[in-house]
């Protein structure tokens, strides 16, 4: 296909890309939100909106199915980030990749080095990257949602879940215990896109920049 | 279903196995012509000398097996290009230059990128024992007329020079950890994490490895790196040696000095080929003086790798229009 596709998801991501998108000038013609279609076109002639799943984004811009993306880092960080560029953090969509325990368990003693222990999760190369760096082993237990649920029906010791207010958390009676990354939704390129079609997509971005900065 | 392959495995049916050997002929007559002489390394060798000086990323794509005869490690190649390097410091021992050119299958444990196969054709061409930009220039003159054979639509070479962020690491003393994570910044052109890791850092240094994800485009973008880096000897040669292959470099070109594919084992300019209808690169290349060195005789070297499969795809493709 000609012309320039930006992947990207429904819900908080395309919630708050809005302004963004409109500073751009990239408003798309529909409300995505209530159009059941996946192909969008924007206020810009042969630029368009390719409405996918948040884990997705990655995957089409990687392949070159889409020149451009909005992904959160969480999303990038276990995707592996090969073939893109990330070259802008947009500031929206933020919260925090956290581990947690319901109250009352002793996170602190669980993770000595050399001990064991089970988290869930949906991210499961972001978890065990960052278990293998305290010398802990853990038993992965893939989840697609409803995280909370883990701990306290004793499937896990511990989830890895995305934070933002922690309303969630408290009305599970879980406790937000160590930090693994702020997450952001960033910009992302494809590569050989980037190399190929530059005069196209330079401006695109320049574009984003320009309606980011303050 | 016993007939199924394993993924990412294929067999190359007719129409595509003639369009692929075709090309394999002309590319092989043309570097012939050039005065290139063909080997033909082995399949597997042992992974002591099939890795030596070629970094963690290719042991990671090498399948291994253990042989049977000696008990000990060997791997099939996931790169043609160290065999020759060992043929040409070990084997050839010649004094002037050589050139060398093969083809042959690869493998590789992973796909090396969206839906790439796990076992390329790689067809290629190395200059040993010349380390003037003349060689530069002859390899990617060579490449474009390989391209040129494919007759893919809008060849593009990607250039840049390892040498420029190389300098600017040690001129800052910069550790191998901290050195690691910038590596991986600039590659990904991530620029909130690059602020993150350069902080602590002293304002030139900082300054410039905030500037080089923004050094890319057409040939003016050498005139700003040359105004805005800092001064050290070895940039100012790099950027000399960019500049000479902007003015000769025979497919359109695009310079992105951000670019360090390779960077353990490059030493100079770095370059990728890319075509439209195909979404990664079609060939790579670039200048790799210290390769020699693990097989105890540093030649300079100069060469690329054209992935045979998706050059003829991309050929095909345009004939389909």
């Amino acid at each position: 296909m000609t012309g320039i596709g930006i992947a990207l998801s429904k819900g908080r991501i395309l919630e708050e890309t809005g302004p963004l998108l409109a500073r751009a000038g990239l408003s798309p013609r529909e409300d995505p939100e209530r159009s059941r279609k996946l192909i969008i076109p924007t206020a810009r002639r042969g630029v368009r909106l390719v409405i996918v799943r948040a884990s997705d984004t990655p995957t089409y811009v990687a392949h070159g199915a889409a020149d451009l993306g909005i992904a959160g880092k969480d999303v990038l960080a276990e995707h592996g980030g090969e073939g893109l560029y990330q070259p802008l953090d947009l500031g929206i969509a933020r919260c925090r990749m956290m581990v947690a325990v319901r109250q009352g368990f002793d996170y602190a003693g669980a993770v000595r080095q050399g001990a064991r222990l089970r988290v869930a999760t949906k991210y499961l190369h972001t978890t065990r990257a960052f278990f293998a760096d305290k010398g802990v082993h853990v038993d992965l237990i893939r989840l697609y949602g409803s995280m909370e649920l883990a701990p306290i029906l004793g499937l896990a010791d511990a989830i890895v879940d995305l934070v933002s207010t922690g309303k969630t958390l408290k009305a599970n009676k879980l406790v937000a215990v160590e930090e693994i990354m702020p997450v952001s939704a960033r910009l992302i390129v494809n590569e050989a896109a980037l190399k190929t079609r530059r005069a196209l997509l330079q401006p695109l971005i320049d574009g984003f920049a320009r309606a980011v900065a303050p | 279903m016993r007939w199924l392959l394993p993924e990412y495995i294929e067999d190359i049916l007719p129409a595509e196995a003639a369009r692929i050997e075709r090309l394999r002929r002309a590319i092989l007559d043309l570097f012939a012509r050039a005065r290139y002489e063909l080997v033909i390394p082995p399949l597997l060798e042992y992974t002591d000398s099939l890795l030596t000086g070629t970094g963690h990323d290719l042991d990671v794509r090498t399948f291994k097996v253990v042989d049977q005869i000696s008990g000990r490690m060997m791997g099939l190649r996931a790169d043609i290009t160290p065999q020759v390097a060992r043929i040409d410091a070990h084997l050839l021992n010649r004094k002037g230059v050589t050139r060398l050119c093969y083809c042959g299958s690869v493998l590789h444990t992973r796909p090396a990128g969206p839906a790439a196969t796990r076992e390329p054709i790689q067809i290629g061409a190395e200059i040993y024992g010349h380390a003037g930009v003349a060689s530069d220039l002859e390899v990617q003159r060579l490449l474009g007329r390989a391209l040129a054979l494919a007759r893919v639509r809008r060849p593009r070479l990607g250039i840049g020079h390892v040498a420029v962020f190389r300098a600017l690491v040690r001129a800052a003393r910069i550790g191998e950890a901290l050195e690691g994570e910038l590596f991986q910044a600039l590659q990904r052109k991530d620029l909130p994490e690059l602020r993150q890791l350069t902080r602590k850092l002293g304002a030139q240094a900082r300054n410039a490895l905030l500037l080089l994800p923004e050094l890319y485009g057409g040939a003016e973008v050498l005139r700003v790196a040359s105004r805005r880096l800092p001064g050290l000897p070895a940039i100012a040669r790099a950027l000399a040696t960019l500049r000479a292959l902007a003015r000769a470099c025979p497919v359109p070109a695009s310079f992105d000095l951000a670019e360090l594919r390779g960077y353990h084992y490059h030493s100079g300019v770095v370059f990728d080929a890319y075509c439209e209808g195909v979404p990664g690169a079609v060939a790579r290349g670039g200048r790799y003086d210290e390769v020699g060195k693990a097989f105890g005789r540093a030649r300079p070297a100069t060469g690329f790798s054209i992935d045979l499969r998706s050059l003829a795809a991309a050929g095909a493709h345009r004939k389909g229009r």
